[in-house]
């Protein structure tokens, strides 16, 4: 039932991610209804899927790499649909579902089953603390978006080339620039407090609150770029296309620590 | 029943023949009204603008009609028969009802896609209906050229893109900043290209206007007229540090705005994006500043390249546009011909009335010996009898198929009516 449930959404979230790319070189209103159902539809059988997951596991579901991975997906598409109701700009959909489709894909490659929890495991940071974090990246992860519409609307300004089509139906530079800003305002505080939290956690469990983790080290690196972003901006005016490319060599260090930390499978966070 | 449309455009006509075929002001309910009691025309539509001079009229004989609604114009407007007969137009039926969709959907004008053209029929039909010119047939010929409009409008992007500097200018300011209203402008200097597109982008709404010129006076005096702020040509530079969209069209021979000034200016108003419009020629701007990041820099010739491309766009949408217009001549032309069955039904209803009083008239003088009772149940079998024969042929006909016509024909012929007879003089 989990597993049918599971690849129903991925499904859906697959379908869903077709239609945006099309959409990103002919859009009616019909592609945008189709696509928006087809995502609104996933997510739904997504969040029905983690909570049977949680009947079943008796914890919250995110103490593995599947598990991970799955949750990440989703807090990007309910962060996607917060933005959607609060913008109506349809076309993110065409930059942020592959991310959330290559993301569910991964998800379902990796073990499955369900095993008991690890001593350290069983704590209330569990929940706390991975949900801070992944819902702080998933805000990186729709930053990285808009950052790349950005990146491509500016692309058509300066070059002063092929405006129409796409450029037309892009919002103004200004306003992928402000959205971009709110999500990382959105998502800085999250990452900081997931730090935090973590290294609570640790010492509650290991005795000791920073034990350079590999994970650790690239969730700091992390929240360095972030800061760095923050704090230019807000300085030294870096906003437009270069907080757009940090936000989105950001997310890709994210991505990085994600997949990377698995496949060199030291330290304590390898069970993810 | 024929749509007869006389008249001209800019296409074939120069403006001075326009001119003096236009019918504005008074001379407009004069001339409709005149048009209107012309003998052959029995609904009429005068549409008069700067580029076009058309009028439309219900007829039953096209070549009388032309001949007495030309004749018509060159006495109104005292002009010789001669040159006004080669300058005019003269479309009948299906051609009639192309040209009037087309000249509604903007794909006749000047400007192709442009939104005026619409507004001006819908004025100039109303005004026909409020002078009572017009009937059923250009009343519902001038609903369907509106609604084609609207379909066109919508089902394509005609009207989509800008197809003049000016507008180019405000739909790239669009795709800069979010709201235009929270933005500073400055217009800097002057000249008839700068002033026309900082006029469109006022009227768009902006948050202040700041207005600079190598003469002050000059800058005052513009600044008055746009509701903005003077600024000392020696100090626009650092008024840029405020300002979110400049236009700049001075008589400078050099660049007056080179990039390392920029480059203080971008760090002054903390890298927020910057829309320059250089119209000067020669150029008022190093073309340099556009490597700046956040700084959007166009001249004349982008702003043209815009232009060209939006054009070449909408020529591509008109003829989406064209097909359109071929399916709703369709559906109106069905429409116009269910109209042709209501004369034969109502003949054949007369005809049929005209047996039963034959008949009952020789069957009562044969018997006046009955009473009023009698009289009355035998006048309504024979009501009842023919109400039954002519009831199946009258739904025949109200019924759209393609045999209609020939249906129609064969009814006609079957009971001896010619239902052209009642409606020809």
């Amino acid at each position: 039932m989990g597993v049918l449930l599971f690849e129903f959404a991925l499904t859906f979230y697959f379908a869903a991610t077709i239609v945006s790319v099309i959409e990103l070189f002919k859009e009616t209103k019909i592609t945008s209804r189709i696509m928006i159902s087809l995502a609104g539809i996933g997510f739904a059988i997504h969040t029905v899927s983690i909570v049977y997951r949680y009947i079943s596991a008796g914890h919250i579901p995110i103490t593995n790499a599947h598990e991970a991975t799955s949750f990440f997906s989703w807090c990007i598409v309910f962060i996607f649909f917060i933005l959607e109701f609060r913008y109506r700009i349809l076309l993110i959909s065409s930059f942020i579902m592959p991310v959330v489709f290559i993301l569910m894909l991964s998800s379902s490659l990796m073990p499955r089953e369900i095993k008991p929890l690890t001593p350290m495991l069983q704590s209330y940071w569990l929940g706390i603390h991975t949900v801070l974090a992944f819902l702080g990246n998933a805000a990186f992860a729709l930053a990285f978006g808009i950052g790349f519409m950005y990146i491509v609307q500016e692309h058509y300004v300066k070059s002063k080339k092929h405006l129409r089509g796409l450029f037309d139906r892009l919002p103004s530079l200004q306003t992928l620039d402000e959205i971009n800003y709110r999500l990382i305002t959105f998502g800085f505080p999250l990452l900081t407090l997931a730090i935090i939290t973590g290294a609570l956690w640790a010492e509650s469990a290991l005795g000791r609150y920073w034990s350079w983790d590999p994970r650790e080290v690239l969730a700091l690196v992390t929240w360095f770029i972030y800061a760095i972003i923050l704090h230019a901006r807000l300085t030294a005016g870096w906003r437009g296309k270069k907080a757009a490319l940090l936000s989105i060599i950001g997310f890709l260090t994210i991505l990085i620590a994600f997949f990377g930390i698995k496949l060199l499978g030291k330290g304590y966070h390898v069970f993810i | 029943m024929k749509v007869l449309v006389v008249g001209l455009n800019h296409k074939i006509a120069d403006l001075d023949v326009r001119e003096k075929l236009a019918f504005n002001g008074p001379k407009l309910e004069e001339g409709l009204l005149k048009f209107k009691e012309l003998p052959e025309v029995y609904e009429a539509i005068i549409l008069s603008t700067c580029n076009r001079v058309e009028l439309y009229a219900n007829v039953r004989d096209i070549g009388k009609a032309s001949e007495s609604i030309k004749a018509f114009l060159s006495e109104f407007h005292s002009l010789n028969r001669g040159a006004l007969d080669n300058s005019l137009y003269i479309y009948d039926d299906t051609k009639a009802l192309k040209h009037i969709f087309r000249v509604a959907s903007s794909l006749d004008s000047m400007v192709i896609g442009e939104p005026q053209i619409l507004g001006q029929i819908k004025d100039a039909f109303e005004f026909a209906l409020e002078k009572k010119t017009t009937g059923i047939l250009l009343n519902k010929l001038i609903k369907k050229a509106i609604s084609v409009a609207k379909r066109v409008r919508t089902e394509t992007k005609i009207a989509e893109n800008a197809v003049s500097i000016s507008f180019a200018a405000v739909e790239l300011a669009k795709k800069i900043f979010t709201d235009l209203s929270t933005r500073v402008f400055m217009l800097l200097g002057a000249g008839e290209m700068a002033e026309l597109a900082a006029k469109h982008l006022i009227s768009t709404g902006v948050k202040e206007v700041l207005v600079s010129n190598r003469t002050y006076e000059r800058a005052c005096d513009l600044a008055k007229e746009f509701n903005g702020q003077p600024v000392k040509f020696d100090e626009f530079i650092q008024e840029i540090v405020r300002s979110d969209i400049v236009i700049c069209s001075t008589g400078a021979q050099d660049y007056i705005l080179k990039k390392n000034q920029m480059q203080r200016v971008m760090k002054d108003r903390k890298q927020k994006q910057v829309f320059i419009i250089d119209i000067s020629v020669p150029r008022n701007i190093d073309p340099e500043i556009n490597e700046i990041d956040n700084v959007y820099l166009y001249n004349i010739d982008d702003l043209q390249g815009v232009v060209n491309g939006n054009i070449f766009e909408r020529q591509k949408e008109a003829e989406k546009a064209e097909k359109i217009v071929e399916e709703e001549i369709e559906t109106f032309l069905k429409w116009q011909s269910s109209l042709d069955s209501v004369p034969t039904i109502v003949a054949l209803r007369e005809r049929a009335e005209e047996i039963k009083k034959e008949e009952l008239d020789k069957l009562l003088n044969k018997m006046p010996e009955i009473g009023e009772k009698e009289k009355k149940a035998i006048e309504y079998m024979a009501t009842a009898i023919i109400n039954k024969l002519i009831h199946p042929p009258t739904v025949a006909l109200k019924e759209d198929s393609e045999d209609r016509d020939i249906m129609i024909a064969t009814i006609k012929r079957l009971y001896g009516i010619d239902a052209e007879e009642n409606e020809e003089e």
